[in-house]
């Protein structure tokens, strides 16, 4: 044990030594905090943070200046809700921890928990981390169980991706949740009060030695028990406006528990409720269609309509194209949504939500450097991520995607002979 | 038994006069001949009526015409259901009295945008299972069924994809089987029945599929179960279609010279893949990789036939001069990856990469949210070339949302450019199309105004929606 503590020093001491100190300068900066916009703004990085948010400010000797005019830069953006990690090929083959089966250890679901399941080498990360985004909520995206389990939120750096786990439990409180409890919400409901009202009064440590009849696991009532507190936030997904009242009079139940809803297609027709509730949502702004019976409300201006109440809204819910939240949030901008928040739900919102905005999604002394330089506004279709920082380093623009781009693109050029898969870059 | 081309060439002249009723000559001689059995090639005709329109003059506009040029400041002038003139600016033009005129200052105009890949309606919202009735998935080869009798034209997402600048549009069957069955191309004017949308002389198509989807609903079911297993389907199903056009070619043949033959009987999936051989009916083959597509290329040549258009070819730009030689376009997204194994190497390049080798370029949609954006689909993949340094003109990528597919579908003689005598498909966008903020004003389908943005009485509402919540979209 001493001698990992050791190991792990000296790695920590290895970075800070090799961190250079930037100052990213002249572009436009939105900062998400409350220096609001900056036109002409000097972003200082130091030891992997920023130092400083600074207007028409110079850079200081001993950094290396990035030429920033005429470009934007944000925060590294935020995937609200991803399996990123969990998931290299959905269907069929490869590694798929975003889904399960039966296990012993959890009779509700409550008790799985992701932080052991991201692989950092999964190729999307570096797919979507040039696009942009630097950290997303991960989590399982399909299970039979009551809940979906505890999700993280991971940097896409390719290393140490666990920025903090057990950062929210999910749960379907829609149809689908209905379906797996039984097949009617008027089974699901009553289960899911009974399941946290035995882990609101099971001890705080069930002894291993007496025997446990729970509807929960021990492991369950211990992650429970962490939501009751309000330590992690519960993510409720429903579309049908009399589900959200039922989220709604869940909270009035349970004033606790920190409720986000989630997808809520039509979160719209209870937009003031849920502003007086205090619930965020997280929602795909471009569902419009009424797929069931629960969605007929489907609507393009969702996200502009609850933003007009006063609800906080997190745009982003894929995994492999999440690095399209921001054509996402650009859709809503489209359809009525102020173009700050646009930023917003892809940044400040999404990391309040998970009680992590000292760190990311903002930019202001001390938060961690993960910052993005944009050809122009993130939210058109037609800009790009140009360089992206993540944890005070500039990464390197590539994966595998690019390699592939590059090999067949060179593989046009005149008197190219070579085979194929001879066809390597330096 | 080796059939060669030319043999092939005399074969498909034969048939191709098989579907054509009345095209035979009765040159009676001694024997009493029965009635000639012809085939009818039409028998659930459009009964499409366009909107009606008013002879419409846009002016002050910036015009894409969808075949490689744009024109600032111009005017279009459309009337009677056709295109009638492109100006520049300062020309004049003669105009209708009763010309509605609307300056176009600031806005844009384009060819309506075609989508050559659908299933609005055989797979429509609300997504039941009562209303799965996109793949036919009890025969790995079930080219005999229609997906025009599985439209259920009240699905809400035609009129979604109207507000999106979609004037017209193919209805595919799924990717399940090898030969998934015919297609129908719409217009998109949403309305009582399949044929009230059936666009007029469109020729018919069919769905193939390479692939994870055969193998993986067959595999347990007798099979396919590899893609080796796939190509055998294939070849099989074209050599008994080829006997059945031998068949009928001598029952022609007999019927000319005069004898008293009996006709063979219809077989509705070999007719329809006789009509694939001889060129009537178009292929449409559901394929990502690569090498599959050109093993599939192969297999054309083997039996004859033409590949117009690889559906999805997400490895397309690995053989795009292959897909440029054998005259093959394939129909894209510009960033959809990794859902399965075979679309594990998606690129952000592949739109503009199969363009700048000189091959046949598409944005397809085959989603109910996608093909309200087709536009910002075209405009990802034209920036993300131009980041990898290939440089298309802005005003050739158009190309990819309406003469393409119109080509890839048999209408770019009716509809797919702005060019006088064409159908008056035209979106009137409120900005530049390549921006996410961009959106269509207007969209007329044969000069009909089908949808205003700002005139949410003109948005179609189906059946479907009325008098429930939203109805249409509305708060």
């Amino acid at each position: 044990m001493k001698k990992l503590a050791v190991v792990l020093a000296s790695l920590t001491l290895a970075t800070s030594a090799l961190a250079n100190n930037y100052a990213i300068v002249g572009g436009k900066v939105h900062t998400m905090g409350s220096k609001g916009t900056i036109e002409n703004g000097t972003v200082l990085i130091k030891d992997g943070r920023i130092e400083s948010v600074l207007a028409n400010g110079t850079a200081p000797q001993g950094y290396e200046v990035i030429n920033a005019a005429g470009k934007v830069v944000t925060p590294g953006f935020i995937g609200a809700l991803t399996s990123l990690g969990l998931v290299e090929v959905s269907s069929s083959s490869g590694v798929v921890d975003s889904s399960i089966e039966k296990t012993p250890i959890s009779n509700t679901g409550a008790a799985l928990d992701v932080q052991y399941a991201i692989n950092p080498d999964s190729s999307l990360l570096a797919i979507t981390r040039l696009e942009g985004m630097t950290s997303a909520a991960t989590a399982i995206n399909s299970s039979h169980y009551l809940f979906g389990g505890l999700g993280a939120i991971i940097s896409l750096s390719g290393q140490s991706p666990v920025l903090k786990s057990a950062a929210f439990m999910t749960i379907d409180v829609g149809s689908e949740g209905a379906e797996n409890a039984g097949g009617s919400r008027a089974a699901l409901w009553v289960m899911l009060d009974k399941v946290l009202q035995e882990a609101e009064n099971a001890s705080s440590t069930l002894s291993a030695e007496k025997p446990w009849y729970g509807l929960n696991t021990r492991s369950d009532v211990d992650a429970l028990k962490r939501v009751l507190k309000g330590e992690v936030p519960l993510f409720m997904r429903a579309d049908r406006a009399a589900d959200i009242l039922q989220v709604i009079s869940f909270k009035d139940r349970h004033p606790n528990i920190k409720v986000v809803l989630v997808h809520g297609v039509e979160a719209w027709r209870v937009a003031d409720q849920l502003a007086k509730a205090s619930i965020p949502v997280v929602i795909d702004p471009e569902y419009n269609l009424p797929g069931g019976f629960d969605q007929m409300g489907a609507t393009l201006s969702n996200a502009a309509r609850l933003h007009d109440a006063g609800v906080q809204v997190a745009i982003g819910m894929d995994t492999h194209n999440i690095r399209l939240a921001a054509q996402h949030a650009g859709n809503a901008v489209a359809n009525g949504l102020p173009h700050q928040a646009g930023l917003e739900a892809l940044t400040s919102i999404p990391a309040g939500i998970f009680g992590v905005d000292n760190d990311i999604g903002i930019l202001k002394p001390g938060s961690f450097a993960d910052i993005v330089i944009w050809s122009g506004d993130p939210l058109e279709v037609t800009e790009a991520a140009e360089t992206v920082f993540v944890g005070g380093e500039p990464i390197e623009m590539e994966s595998r995607q690019t390699k592939l781009r590059d090999r067949y693109l060179s593989l046009r050029k005149e008197g190219n002979n070579k085979p194929s898969q001879y066809q390597r870059s330096e | 038994m080796k059939i060669t081309p030319s043999k092939l060439t005399l074969l498909a002249v034969c048939s191709a006069t098989l579907f054509v009723a009345g095209c035979a000559k009765d040159k009676s001689k001694d024997v009493t001949q029965a009635p000639k059995v012809t085939i009818q090639s039409n028998p659930y005709p459009s009964t499409y009526k366009p909107i009606e329109g008013q002879p419409t003059l846009i002016t002050n506009v910036t015009i894409l015409d969808g075949i490689g040029n744009k024109i600032d400041n111009g005017s279009i002038y459309f009337a009677d259901g056709q295109v009638q003139a492109i100006a520049q600016s300062g020309q004049t033009l003669d105009v209708a009295v009763n010309t509605v005129i609307i300056d176009g200052s600031g806005k844009w105009v384009t060819p309506g945008i075609i989508d050559n890949h659908s299933h609005l309606g055989v797979y429509p919202s609300p997504s039941t299972h009562s209303h799965s009735d996109g793949n036919e998935m009890t025969n790995p080869v079930t080219a005999q069924v229609w997906a025009e009798h599985s439209v259920w034209p009240q699905d809400p997402g035609f009129g979604r994809a109207l507000a999106g600048g979609v004037t017209s549009l193919q209805i595919l069957p799924g990717s399940a089987n090898l030969f998934g069955g015919r297609s129908v191309v719409l217009k998109n004017v949403p309305n009582r029945t399949m044929q009230d949308m059936k666009f007029p002389d469109a020729p018919y198509g069919m769905k193939m599929a390479c692939g994870e989807n055969p193998k993986r609903v067959y595999g347990q079911k007798g099979g396919p179960m590899t893609r080796m297993g796939n190509v055998a389907g294939y070849r099989q199903a074209w050599s008994d279609a080829q006997d059945y056009m031998r068949k009928w070619e001598l029952y022609e043949k007999e019927y000319e010279a005069g004898k008293n033959p009996k006709a063979p009987k219809r077989d509705l999936k070999l007719e329809t893949l006789a009509g694939a051989l001889n060129g009537d009916i178009r292929v449409h083959m559901h394929c990502y990789r690569a090498d599959e597509m050109t093993v599939m290329m192969d297999v054309m040549k083997e039996f004859d036939y033409q590949i117009g258009t690889f559906h999805h070819a997400v490895e397309a730009y690995k053989i795009a001069d292959k897909l440029k030689e054998n005259n093959v376009c394939s129909a894209m997204w510009a960033d959809w990856w990794g859902f399965k194994m075979e679309a594990y190497d998606g690129i952000r390049e592949n739109i503009p990469a199969v363009h700048a080798a000189g091959a046949c370029a598409i944005v397809h949609s085959d989603s109910d949210l996608g093909i309200q954006r087709l536009n910002q689909e075209a405009a990802k993949a034209w920036s993300d070339g131009l980041r990898a340094g290939i440089d298309i003109p802005m005003e050739d990528v158009w190309t990819w949302l309406s003469a393409n597919p119109a080509k890839s579908l048999g209408i770019f003689d009716k509809t797919g450019s702005l060019e006088k005598g064409k159908q008056a498909d035209i979106v009137l966008w409120n900005g530049n199309p390549f921006s996410t903020y961009t959106k269509a004003e207007h969209v007329y389908i044969d000069g009909g105004l089908a949808y205003s943005l700002t005139d949410e009485m003109s948005w179609p509402v189906s059946d479907f929606e009325l008098g429930q919540v939203g109805e249409g979209d509305k708060k």
